[in-house]
Formats: structure tokens, C-alpha cells, sequence
């Protein structure tokens, strides 16, 4: 009964650890099953070094053609299931093949690795950065195991960063002039603007702000594009009269929200947009869109 | 919607909204306990949401309100303690204000604001600046309202007014103004905006429901009044601008006039004075359908009240021109809000007037000016009809009388007249009769024709019929009353100076004259008597004064007499004309001017003869001919002869007997008069009393032959003491038989008259006896002369 237990059970315990994993910042993720977890974070140029520990189950021997720790950039298109793209692989070769009947610790280190996408977990679309064990094996199958990483890349302060600033309307309706203060937001930004009402002819509700993501995956025929409002902030409640300026300040950080993404590999482009929507009394919808880009800014070490 | 929905709904709309509220703070005061500020957020705005309503009426929205206001103290005191949510205030300043709507949104940052100022970690102004302007995300009137409303209520305590812990550093009173003026500015603006919200056919209740909520926006001008640091400079320079700005800019009328109201309520009135011209430039700027003149009433009201707060402060009115400058803006408002109806016009005048008789009683000039402006404004209109309006007038025109309490100031202002020129007939007799009483109650003496001249122009409506006056109308005691306070008026026109007086009575007659059949009966006596008593005057005077000149002034003062009486012809009023002609002869006499009084009674006579035909007017005309001839001494005995010999003649000629026999005996008179230089005629005496014995005896013979009876011996009783009368004066053709015999004569005559009943004794007779009993008995020279009579 043990052994049959046994042959249908791996026959080791493999583990990943990370040198620096005690300090490491460690961020929540959410993973396929739903739940979240708190999955260290990398940088791209950050080295990457730990430990894969082989521990054979009590007195089990784990016959080997080889062991390998490969770090792997991939983007996985959920039409697409099960086809992942690699756009970063790094294999260190740990062991030649062999056989392991003890605890075995093999040291590796990817050092100052190029990993110029972020995470991304959209809806059509994810890009994800994994570390993974392979134990090769003959018949029985090798022994994989996986640790997910999280990758996030600053960016500079952009050099150029204008406001937006522009007047749209119906005619002898509607007349706006809004104005956001910059076109490109850090994630932990504040949203600062005004919209001027220069002609009013119809009863408001309210106006709103709202942060929309277009997701767009794949290409030519094939692209999905794909919309989310991420965040809805009521500006105005009730009809202004003409002249009437109503102030702008929407703070990012409590959204969910992450880099403007440009085509990533050709794969997947992800972009935000600010959407201005008045409702009128009736319920009609007008709304102007301006895209905005995110960047995310090198935080302070405190937080 | 709000409006379509009934009462009931909006019962139910209130309740759900306070049951919602109540839910939330439930849960909201669970997380407090619990220190759990995430959830005391959450619940906290769930709670404020229910305040996004648009179905409750202002009143029950206040309701609502007021709940979630109670519920905002216990998180305010909970967002303090910073022990118990652990977070610095700046950070939860920002937490708040990721709440996704907007009005819970903005009543946390209001609340936590509050508490930001407190901790004094940011400068209070940025707080009050930051939170002022981000309310503008609420354009919703009512909402808005409510929301700026406690955004004041919460930083009222927080304003770096001087004195305050607030105050210092970058924190001037000049923020804490900044900071009430905006958001004042935007409630009025949200305020004014409530009409536009639903149709046009429920303006009415908007209207109303409106001025339920002026008070939230005045309320920041109480504030502004109060802030501890506002100087004249400040209020000059930036509050009152600012706040006139708002108000002319809105240009709606109920906001105007309350928020005009507000202001001259709520700042001081040294500041009123000082920012005038601003103010009252503000007020000719308003919409056409507000009430100017309400405000502006009440800005002199309260102007006029300082200065009479103190005396000091007068020199302040001068100053800043203060009369000048309400007086060009009342013209203004005037002649720019056509629509004004002629009796706003008029209160605006009468408050104006008002304001300079108590802040410049002594600038008559500003009295007049008023006066004049009124005019201009009452000449561009058609007759004035309103009778409200005509009110105005009235208080206008009795402003002066009562403030001077003499009317000679006011005759002295040339406006006055012309005012009430505009008045219609009615309005003006009251006014003249407000003048006359004003005269009469303080006793004024009217002492320069001038003075006269503008009086009667004043009070012409009763001394003429003016134009288009319905003579059926009047009331004819209404009438009566008029002409007698004329009557009495004129009696208050003198002055010790002859000449002078000479010129008010050619004025008065002037007036007088034009008036009419029907008022010169009133009005002519008073003034023959005043011209008669200036006669007097001079004659008492004796010439002295003015030499040679006084009979020549007398002349034509008894020209003017004469001409005067004759009008009354006109009347015709033949009774009065002669008593009048009489006094005048005897004023003449006086005066020793025969001619005069020759004349003056031929006029009587001729009266006499050609108008008075009643025999009982006959009869006391004789009466007072016979009295007046009786006194006059100055006649040359041909003159007399005729004039006595018309008078007994007439005696003669009445109608009825005993008239006839008392006439007679009257005319024994004229020719005894009883003083040393007097007449003394005991023949024609005697012949008069004779005749009179014989008409006596007619009418008692005619009297018997017509009842059967003989009538009373009255008249033989009568004879009997004129008898007594001349022979005690000593006229030597009366003898004591004479009295004797008549005497024995009644004695008959009133037996035979009772018949064979008992003796009725004549008390008139009886008195008569027993005097001469009484001057027997007494004895001396008169004793003596009776002593020959035997009873």
C-alpha cells in the first residue's frame, strides 16, 4: 500500500527560496483559484538568486536525467488557452542526471536579468514572470515546480507632461471646457482639473469622472478589445449655470490600476482613459474621453 | 416630480430618508465604538447619502438634515482623536475624499476640514480655502445650500478673525472674509437658481419655499457682521463691494431686496454712512421688480435713528454729503424703475424727508429740494388717483408742520405749493385742513402778506372751487367745517404793523373773492372784522404815527370794506351784508368820518329795502340798524335827521303789529342818547312812544277782533318802562301822568281781557310795578320823581 501510495506520489519535496527573500517586498496576487498571495517582487536588472532544495521523500530516491531552474517571461492569451509565450527564458542547468536520496540544495542566481514587461493579470490577457523547477525524469514524468514572481518597473519622471486641456460641446446645448493638469499620472497620483461650463442648456444630474482601461489583445482580424470602468468619481451633482467652474481632484491610489502598457510584444497593449460623463435628467449620457498614461513612480523606501 | 407629488408621499419620502439615515448610524456607531475607521467611512457615507434626495421640499429636507447634521458632531469628535483611527489628520483629509459621491464625500472633508483647522497642522486658510471651493462640485440648489450651510456652521468657530486661535502668521481676518464672502456668493448663487428648477407652474410655491431658505444665506452676512477685525477700510474696500456685487449681479428680486435688507440690518450704521455712495449706487441697480423703496426706507430709517443716536455724529452726515447722495439715488431709482408705482415714488420722498428733517432740521434748503424732486415726478404723471400714493403726499406735505410745528417755515419752501397742486381736490382741502389745524394748535400768527400770499395758494383748495370739482358731492357740513377753519385762519393772519396789515388783508380779500357764492358768507366776516380791527388800531393810534397818511389808509381800508360787503350781494346773503354794513358804519363813526358811515348805511338801507323781504329779517334788521344808529355820534344832524327818519319810518312799515309797535318804540332811542354830547329829543321820543301806544292799541283792537280776546298786554308793559326809561333819564316831555295813565290803561286792559275771571296777574306788569314801588320807597331824587305816581 506504501508503495503504491508512492508511485502516484512525488517522490520529493522541491522548494524555491529566494536569498534575499527575508527583505524582499512582498505583494498580493491573485491567483487562477481566486485567492490571493503575497508574491515577492523583482525589478527588472535585479539579480535573481536562491536556492532550489530537493528534500526525497523518507527513504525514497528521486532518479534524475538532470535538474534546471529556467526563469520564464510569458503571455498567456485566454482564447488562447494553455498556449503561453515566452518572451524571456533563462535555464541554469543544477545537477547532471543522477540520483538524489538526501536533501539536496542547489544555489542559483540569474544575474541582473532584463525584465522589461510588468505583471499583467487582465481580462483577455496575462503576463506573468515564474520561476520553474524541472526535475527530468524517464517514465514517471518530471517534477516541475513553479514560483511566481512579481514584476514591476519604475519609470522616470516624464520629461514632457502636458495638461489637458480642451473644449468640447453640442451645439446650443453644451459647451465644456475641461482641463486635466497633466496627461501622464503616476499610479499613486492625484488627478487635478476644472471643468468649465461655457454654454448650459440642458438639466444635469450629475457629472462623473471615470477611469476606464482598454484592454486590447492581439492582432490584424484576431484583436479583442476589451473595456473596464475602473473607477467612477461623481465631480458634480446637479445643473450648473453658465460660468460655472467645478473643481477636479480624483486620487488614484485607492484603484486598481497599473502602467500604461504599449504593445507589449506585440502581444497585448493596455491604455487608460479619463472619461467625463454628464447625465442629463433624462438619462442621456455625454461623455468625452482623453486618454491619460500611467506610469509607475519609484516609490519612497518607507512604503 | 417634487411638485406633482402629494403632501403624503413627501411624509413618506421623509421617513424613509430619516430610516435610512437611522440604519446607517447604527452601524456607523458600531464601527466608532469599535474604532474601525474603515467602516465608520463606509457607514458614515451611506448615511450621508441619503441627504442626495431630490423629492423632499426645503422644509423637509431641512428635517432630514438636521438629522444627519446630529449624527456628523460624533464623527467629528471621533475623526479628532487620533488615537482611535490612527491616522494622521492629513491623511484622513485625503481618505475622505475617495468617497465616489460626491455630497457624502464633501460633508466628510467638511467634518474632518473642521478638524484639520483645529489641529492647527495646516494654516486655517488653505483648510477654508480648499473646502470652499471643492463645495462647488454640488450645483444641485437645495443640496448645495445645505452643504455650504454646514460647511459655515463648522468653520463659524475657525475663522482667523482677529482674536481667534486661528488668527497669525498667513491667517488674516482677510482670509476668514475671503473665505465667508465666497461662500456666500455661491449660496446666493444657488439660492437665486432654485426658480429654474421646475415648470413654470408652480413658481408660486418655489417662490415660497425660496424665502424659507433666505435665512441660510443671510446667514453669512450675520457672520461677516461679526467677524472680530473687520475695519471701515476692510468693509469698504472688500466686503461691501464684493457683497453688492453678488446682489446686483444676481438679478433676481427676492434676493435682492432680502439680501439689501440683510446687509443695511447687519453692519453698522457708521459703515453705512461711510459706504453710501456705494450702497445707494447699488440700490439704483437693482432689478425693476424689487421694492427700492422699502430698502432704502430702511436705510434712512436707520440712518436717520444714528443721528439721532448721538449728536456727535452729525458732522459725519455732512461729511459724506449724506442728504445729497440719498437724494440723487432716490432720483434715480425713480427714473430708472419706470414701473415703480407713483406711491413707491412717494414713500421714497417721504422717507427722504423724514431722514433730513431729523438728520438736517435746519437745512430748509434739503427740504425744499425734496420737496421739488417730488414734484418733478408728480408733473410726469397723469393726475394722481392712487389714493395711497395721495397718502404719501399727504405724510409728505405734514412732515415739515409737525417737524417745525411752525408753519412759516414751511410757507417758506417753495416747493410746498406745488406739491400739493398735484393733489386732488379732496386731498388737498384735507391737507389745507392739516395746515390750518397745524396753525391753529401751535397758535402761529401769519404776520407778512407774503407768508399770506403762499398760504392761501396753499389752502386754495378751500377758498375756491378748483377745476372739475363736483359741486353735489360735498358734503355740506364736511363743507361748513372747511370754511369755518378758513374763518378762523384768517383771524391768525395780524400783525402789529399797520401797513403790513393793510397788505394781508388786500392778499386775503384777493383769495377771498374767488371764492365763491357759497363760501363768502364764511369768509367775508372774519375778514371785515380783521379789517375793522386794524381800523381800530389805527384810529386808536390817533395818527400819530403815520401823520396825514392814516385817514387816507383808513379810506381805503373802508373801500376795501365797502367793495368786500358788496360781494356778499353776489350770494346772495342780504342779512349778513347789512349786519356787516353796520359795523362798518360804526368803525367809520369812530373815525369820525361822516361820509363813510353815511355811506355804509345807505348801503344798509338800500339792503333793506331791496333785498330783505322777510318780516321777520325785517324785523331784526330794524332792530340792529335802530341799536347802530343809536351809538353813532358822528352823523351832522341832517344826516341823522335822514337816517332816523328812514329807520322809524321802516319801524313803521312792518308787517305784523307788535313788530311794528317794538320798532317804533326801539327808534325813541335815536333820539335820546344817553351822554352828554348825545341827542336829546324828548318831543320825537315822546311822539315815538305815543305811536307806539296807538299800534299797540291797533294790534290789541285787531287781536280782539279776530280771537275775541284781547291778547297779552306785553307790549303796553313794554311802553310802559320805555316811559319809566326817558323819564328817568330826565326827558322833560315824559310826566309822571304819562306813566300813570298807562299804567291805569294795562290796568284795564287786562280786566277786560280776563273777562270775569280772577285777575291774572302779568309778571312782566307785576315787576314793573313793584320797581317803581322800590325807587318810591328808596327816596332821594328819584324817589322824589316817582313820588307823583300812585299805584
Amino acid at each position: 500500500m506504501n508503495y503504491l501510495l508512492g508511485a502516484f506520489k512525488p517522490a520529493c519535496n522541491v522548494s524555491i527560496t529566494f536569498s534575499d527573500g527575508k527583505n524582499r517586498k512582498q505583494v498580493p496576487m491573485k491567483k487562477e483559484n481566486g485567492q490571493t498571495a503575497l508574491v515577492p517582487l523583482f525589478h527588472s536588472q535585479d539579480t535573481i538568486s536562491g536556492k532550489v532544495c530537493i528534500d526525497p521523500y523518507q527513504g525514497k530516491k528521486v532518479e534524475h536525467n538532470g535538474v534546471k531552474v529556467e526563469l520564464l517571461g510569458q503571455i498567456e492569451m485566454y482564447f488562447d488557452r494553455g498556449n503561453f509565450y515566452d518572451f524571456t527564458s533563462l535555464v541554469r542547468e543544477l545537477d547532471v542526471p543522477g540520483e538524489i536520496y538526501e536533501r539536496k540544495t542547489y544555489p542559483f542566481e540569474f544575474p541582473t536579468v532584463e525584465m522589461p514587461y510588468e505583471t499583467y493579470n487582465g481580462v483577455n490577457v496575462r503576463l506573468r514572470y515564474v520561476l520553474k523547477v524541472t526535475v527530468t525524469r524517464g517514465y514517471s514524468g518530471s517534477i516541475l515546480e513553479y514560483q511566481e514572481l512579481v514584476v514591476r518597473n519604475y519609470a522616470p519622471l516624464p520629461d514632457i507632461n502636458n495638461s489637458i486641456k480642451m473644449e468640447v460641446g453640442i451645439e446650443d446645448c453644451l459647451h465644456i471646457e475641461f482641463e486635466y493638469n497633466k496627461s501622464k499620472y503616476h499610479l499613486k497620483d492625484v488627478i487635478l482639473g476644472k471643468i468649465y461650463f461655457l454654454l448650459v442648456r440642458i438639466k444635469m444630474k450629475n457629472m462623473d469622472l471615470e477611469i476606464r482601461r482598454r484592454e486590447s489583445t492581439g492582432a490584424g482580424a484576431n484583436t479583442h478589445v476589451e473595456t473596464e470602468t475602473l473607477a467612477k468619481f461623481e465631480l458634480m451633482d446637479g445643473t450648473p449655470v453658465r460660468g460655472e467652474s467645478i473643481p477636479v481632484r480624483l486620487f488614484l491610489a485607492p484603484y486598481d490600476l497599473t502602467p500604461t502598457h504599449r504593445n507589449i510584444n506585440n502581444k497585448y497593449s493596455v491604455k487608460y482613459y479619463l472619461n467625463l460623463v454628464l447625465v442629463d435628467e433624462e438619462d442621456r449620457r455625454y461623455f468625452k474621453q482623453q486618454e491619460i498614461t500611467l506610469y509607475r513612480l519609484k516609490e519612497d523606501t518607507s512604503s | 416630480m417634487r411638485a406633482l407629488a402629494g403632501v403624503e408621499d413627501e411624509e413618506k419620502w421623509l421617513a424613509e430618508g430619516i430610516a435610512g439615515i437611522q440604519h446607517n448610524a447604527f452601524f456607523m456607531h458600531r464601527a466608532l465604538d469599535a474604532n474601525n475607521l474603515r467602516e465608520v467611512l463606509k457607514y458614515s457615507a451611506l448615511m450621508l447619502s441619503e441627504l442626495r434626495t431630490s423629492k423632499l421640499s426645503p422644509q423637509k429636507y431641512y428635517d432630514l438634515y438636521m438629522r444627519a447634521f446630529d449624527q456628523l458632531r460624533q464623527l467629528e469628535i471621533f475623526f479628532k482623536d487620533e488615537s482611535r483611527h490612527g491616522l494622521p489628520v492629513v491623511d484622513l483629509y485625503e481618505l475622505v475624499q475617495h468617497a465616489g459621491n460626491i455630497l457624502p464625500r464633501m460633508y466628510l472633508l467638511c467634518t474632518v476640514g473642521s478638524v484639520y483647522i483645529k489641529s492647527k497642522q495646516a494654516p486655517s486658510k488653505d483648510v477654508l480655502k480648499d473646502l470652499v471651493e471643492m463645495c462647488r462640485g454640488v450645483q444641485h440648489p437645495i443640496r448645495g445650500l445645505f452643504l455650504r450651510s454646514y460647511l459655515a456652521q463648522v468653520s463659524r468657530d475657525k475663522l482667523p478673525e482677529i482674536g481667534s486661535d486661528y488668527e497669525g502668521d498667513a491667517n488674516t481676518v482677510m482670509d476668514a472674509v475671503e473665505f465667508v464672502l465666497q461662500n456666500f456668493t455661491e449660496m446666493n448663487k444657488l439660492w437665486v437658481r432654485i426658480q429654474h428648477q421646475g415648470p413654470g407652474t408652480v413658481r408660486e410655491k418655489q417662490e415660497k419655499e425660496r424665502n424659507e431658505l433666505r435665512d441660510l444665506v443671510g446667514k453669512n452676512l450675520h457672520v461677516l457682521g461679526q467677524i472680530e477685525g473687520v475695519d471701515l477700510e476692510m468693509y469698504k474696500e472688500t466686503v461691501l463691494p464684493r457683497v453688492l456685487e453678488q446682489v446686483v449681479n444676481c438679478k433676481d428680486k427676492l434676493a435682492q431686496y432680502y439680501l439689501m435688507e440683510c446687509i443695511i440690518q447687519v453692519f453698522p450704521d457708521e459703515y453705512h454712512l461711510q459706504t453710501l455712495e456705494a450702497l445707494l449706487a447699488a440700490c439704483t441697480q437693482l432689478m425693476p421688480t424689487v421694492d427700492t423703496k422699502i430698502v432704502l426706507t430702511q436705510l434712512m430709517d436707520r440712518l436717520s435713528n444714528y443721528a439721532a443716536s448721538s449728536p456727535d455724529v452729525l458732522h459725519e452726515f455732512l461729511q459724506v454729503e449724506a442728504f445729497a447722495k440719498l437724494s440723487n439715488a432716490i432720483g434715480k431709482v425713480i427714473d430708472t424703475q419706470l414701473e415703480m408705482p407713483i406711491v413707491g415714488a412717494m414713500t421714497l420722498f417721504v422717507s427722504l424727508l423724514t431722514f433730513t428733517l431729523r438728520v438736517h432740521p435746519d437745512r430748509l434748503d434739503y427740504v425744499d429740494q425734496v420737496l421739488g424732486a417730488c414734484v418733478v415726478k408728480l408733473s410726469s404723471v397723469p393726475k394722481l388717483e392712487d389714493s395711497r400714493a395721495m397718502k404719501q403726499v399727504v405724510a409728505l406735505l405734514s412732515a415739515p408742520l409737525e417737524k417745525y410745528s411752525d408753519i412759516v417755515t414751511a410757507l417758506t419752501l417753495s416747493n410746498y405749493p406745488r406739491v400739493m397742486d398735484h393733489l386732488d381736490d379732496g386731498t388737498n382741502k384735507v391737507m389745507a385742513m392739516l395746515i390750518i389745524q397745524s396753525i391753529m394748535k401751535n397758535d402761529t400768527c401769519i404776520s407778512t402778506a407774503d407768508k399770506v400770499e403762499v398760504l392761501f395758494e396753499l389752502i386754495k383748495g378751500l377758498i375756491k372751487d378748483l377745476d372739475g370739482t363736483n359741486v353735489e358731492e360735498l358734503d355740506e357740513e364736511d363743507f361748513q367745517e372747511e370754511q369755518n377753519s378758513v374763518a378762523r385762519l384768517i383771524h391768525m393772519l395780524d400783525n402789529e404793523e399797520p401797513e403790513e396789515m393793510l397788505k394781508i388783508i388786500y392778499v386775503v380779500r384777493k383769495h377771498l373773492m374767488t371764492g365763491g357764492p357759497q363760501r363768502l358768507p364764511f369768509t367775508v366776516p372774519p375778514l371785515v372784522f380783521s379789517a375793522v380791527r386794524l381800523v381800530r388800531q389805527l384810529e386808536a393810534q390817533g395818527g400819530n404815527i403815520a401823520g396825514e397818511d392814516v385817514p387816507a389808509t383808513l379810506r381805503k381800508i373802508f373801500q376795501i370794506l365797502n367793495q368786500t360787503i358788496e360781494a356778499l350781494s353776489s350770494v346772495p346773503c342780504p342779512e349778513l351784508a347789512l349786519r356787516l354794513y353796520l359795523q362798518c358804519a360804526e368803525a367809520a363813526s369812530d373815525c369820525d368820518l361822516e361820509p363813510v358811515a353815511y355811506e355804509f348805511f345807505t348801503q344798509a338801507f338800500i339792503l333793506y329795502e331791496e333785498e330783505i323781504a322777510d318780516s321777520k329779517a325785517q324785523v331784526t334788521a330794524i332792530h340792529l340798524i335802530v341799536g347802530t344808529l343809536q351809538r353813532i355820534n358822528v352823523f351832522g344832524v341832517e344826516n341823522r335827521d335822514t337816517l332816523t327818519h328812514k329807520a322809524t319810518g321802516y319801524s313803521a312799515r312792518l308787517l305784523k303789529k307788535p313788530d311794528q309797535c317794538r320798532a317804533v318804540y326801539a327808534c325813541s332811542h335815536l333820539f335820546w342818547v344817553d351822554d352828554p354830547e348825545g341827542i336829546k329829543d324828548g318831543e320825537r321820543v315822546l311822539l315815538c312812544l305815543r305811536r307806539a301806544l296807538r299800534i299797540a292799541n291797533a294790534a290789541q283792537q285787531m287781536v280782539n277782533a279776530t280771537r275775541g280776546s284781547s291778547g297779552p298786554v306785553t307790549l303796553f308793559v313794554e311802553i310802559l318802562n320805555k316811559y319809566i326809561y326817558f323819564f328817568e333819564k330826565g326827558n322833560p316831555h315824559i310826566t309822571p301822568s304819562d306813566i300813570q295813565s298807562l299804567i291805569e290803561l294795562i290796568n284795564t286792559e287786562m280786566l277786560s281781557d280776563n273777562g270775569n275771571t280772577t285777575i291774572h296777574s302779568d309778571p312782566f306788569f307785576s315787576s314793573t310795578l313793584r320797581y317803581i314801588r322800590f325807587q318810591k320807597q328808596k327816596g332821594g331824587v328819584m324817589g322824589e320823581k316817582y313820588d307823583s305816581i300812585k299805584l
